[in-house]
């Protein structure tokens, strides 16, 4: 696992995304480096999630270009179901399938996407239920479950491919905040198995904790980018500053 | 909070409301009763001393006519059961295939989604007696090589057309109404166009349009009584037969009941789908 040495695994440059007359992306550049956890940080409508989606090809872009292992993504010759396929995404209001069991929410892709027989198809998917401690809830459907447990139903669905990166936006936004440790501590144990992950959070406890890089977004642009101690603790622009100041104002850090 | 449910006494507050509580229904079933009593016997009673009571009955409430028409009657309505039978099934693929293609985007799909378009616009707002009229007597005076001949196929190829374009409507609602999140998750696993929609966005739209494609049906079971206009003897001509055999209405009236046993156990069934609503899961993605 040769850290941030090689190339990185993702790479955005110039990234535009408009909606009408709004710039929600002013030509964005960001690297992420493979087996590491990249926090975005910054208010709403900062683009964070809009990001997340062009990255994943679920927007179409207005302009730049999203590399994934050197290959530009955003070309529309590319596949984009092959590139979504290596891209795990998870949403802030899970976004289960309510007309299937858990387990058929997990082994809806493998079986569809990748071929993958039935029976190897569920027996995989207990295990990543397994992992993400809900072996027990196989059968379940979704509505039944908490939203904690929801939120790790759809973040195991996103495991079942086996991504090359992964991509979390405010995952724990909607949850209670007694559900948002287990989340978390999911997020955190993917973290050091050596996950890519890109996270959009408004946890800043949790970014200065797990990520190894946070990235602040304001106006559709990085503004700053570093490590958590450096970001979150010694901030040198005076808009990560403000945007940090009315988080502790809202007593969220 | 631990307290057991055999130890808890309800308060003074609580006993007053509830007796209060059963005070109301008491008098509101006494209201209930008495109005349906009232109203049922000016009704009855306003019907049967009318002047002209003892003809109409004779004419329309003819026990022996009703049972001498009731066979005849119950033949022809076979014929209708196996016509509704048969075009139910043409209408749910066709009006399903319908829907799918006016959610089709892109350029490439222009013609299938204009013609869609143009399909439903046409047979909803046609009224069916007309589409019957002109499948039944005008398709054939083509005398097209292969078709059949039979007069019944006409008027089901009538029905299926016109409760097509009722029932692709109701499907497109139904797709419309699956939150775009979820074909946004389907998308984000991977999962195709055409996958995101057979795997993830018909089941629930189907599920949730249930009762209403019910209603259609229970509706479709009546309108296939139209195609005795084409001269197919169905329930209704069969009563018309009768009618002028007997030179009494009742068979009007037997055929009228039957349609109505025929209905009622889809529309119990319909209630009973949409009470059960909670069979599509949570459904309400926000």
């Amino acid at each position: 696992m040769n850290e941030s040495a090689g190339a990185p695994l993702l790479r955005v440059r110039g990234l535009r995304k408009v909606y009408g007359a709004s710039v929600v992306l002013d030509g964005l550049n960001l690297d992420v480096h493979a087996h590491r956890t990249t926090a975005l940080i910054g208010a709403s409508g900062s683009g964070k999630s809009t990001l997340l989606r062009c990255i994943d090809l679920l927007e179409p872009v207005d302009d730049g270009v999203v590399l994934l292992d050197g290959r530009d993504v955003t070309d529309p010759r590319v596949d984009a179901d092959e590139v979504r396929s290596r891209i795990g995404i998870v949403f802030q209001a899970y976004n289960l399938f309510p007309h299937l069991r858990v387990l058929d929410n997990l082994t809806l892709a493998p079986r569809r996407v990748h071929g993958v027989p039935r029976e190897r198809a569920e027996h995989d998917a207990v295990e990543t239920l397994r992992r993400v401690g809900l072996a027990e809830k196989a059968r379940s459907w979704p509505d039944e479950l908490s939203g904690g447990q929801q939120q790790r139903v759809a973040i195991a669905r996103a495991l079942m491919t086996q991504p090359r990166l992964l991509l979390l936006d405010e995952v724990t936004s909607a949850l209670d905040p007694e559900l948002v440790g287990e989340v978390l501590e999911l997020l955190r144990d993917l973290g050091s198995e050596g996950m890519t992950m890109v996270l959009a959070t408004h946890e800043m406890a949790f970014a200065r904790d797990v990520a190894d890089e946070v990235v602040f977004l304001d106006g559709g642009r990085v503004h700053e980018a570093g490590p958590p101690e450096q970001v979150l603790g010694a901030p040198r622009q005076e808009r990560t500053r403000q945007f940090l100041r009315r988080v502790v104002d809202a007593g969220r850090l | 909070m631990t307290q057991t449910a055999a130890a808890y006494q309800p308060s003074a507050v609580q006993l007053d409301r509830l007796a209060y509580r059963r005070g109301r229904a008491v008098r509101s079933a006494l209201v209930g009763l008495v109005s349906t009593v009232v109203v049922a016997t000016l009704a009855v009673g306003g019907v049967v001393t009318s002047p002209g009571w003892p003809r109409v009955r004779s004419s329309f409430l003819d026990w022996d006519v009703a049972k001498a028409s009731a066979p005849d009657v119950l033949v022809g309505l076979w014929l209708n059961v196996r016509v509704m039978a048969v075009c139910a099934v043409a209408i749910l693929v066709l009006g399903m295939a319908v829907a799918v293609m006016r959610t089709l985007r892109g350029p490439v799909f222009f013609p299938l989604r204009a013609f869609a378009t143009a399909y439903v616009d046409l047979f909803r707002g046609m009224p069916l007696l007309l589409v019957l009229l002109l499948v039944g007597f005008g398709v054939p005076g083509l005398r097209l090589q292969g078709m059949p001949s039979s007069v019944i196929f006409y008027g089901g190829v009538a029905l299926v057309l016109t409760y097509t374009s009722y029932v692709a409507e109701v499907f497109r609602a139904g797709i419309e109404s699956v939150h775009p999140s979820q074909q946004l998750a389907a998308r984000g696993l991977g999962l195709s166009y055409a996958q995101t929609m057979r795997r993830v966005v018909l089941p629930q739209a189907v599920r949730r349009v249930v009762p209403p494609l019910l209603n259609d049906l229970v509706s479709l079971q009546k309108d296939s009584g139209l195609i005795s206009i084409l001269g197919v003897i169905d329930a209704v001509r069969a009563a018309q037969i009768k009618q002028a055999t007997y030179a009494s209405f009742t068979p009007y009236v037997v055929a009228g009941v039957f349609f109505v046993l025929l209905t009622i156990p889809l529309t119990r069934l319909t209630d009973r789908v949409a009470r059960r609503q909670g069979w599509q899961g949570a459904g309400g993605v926000p």
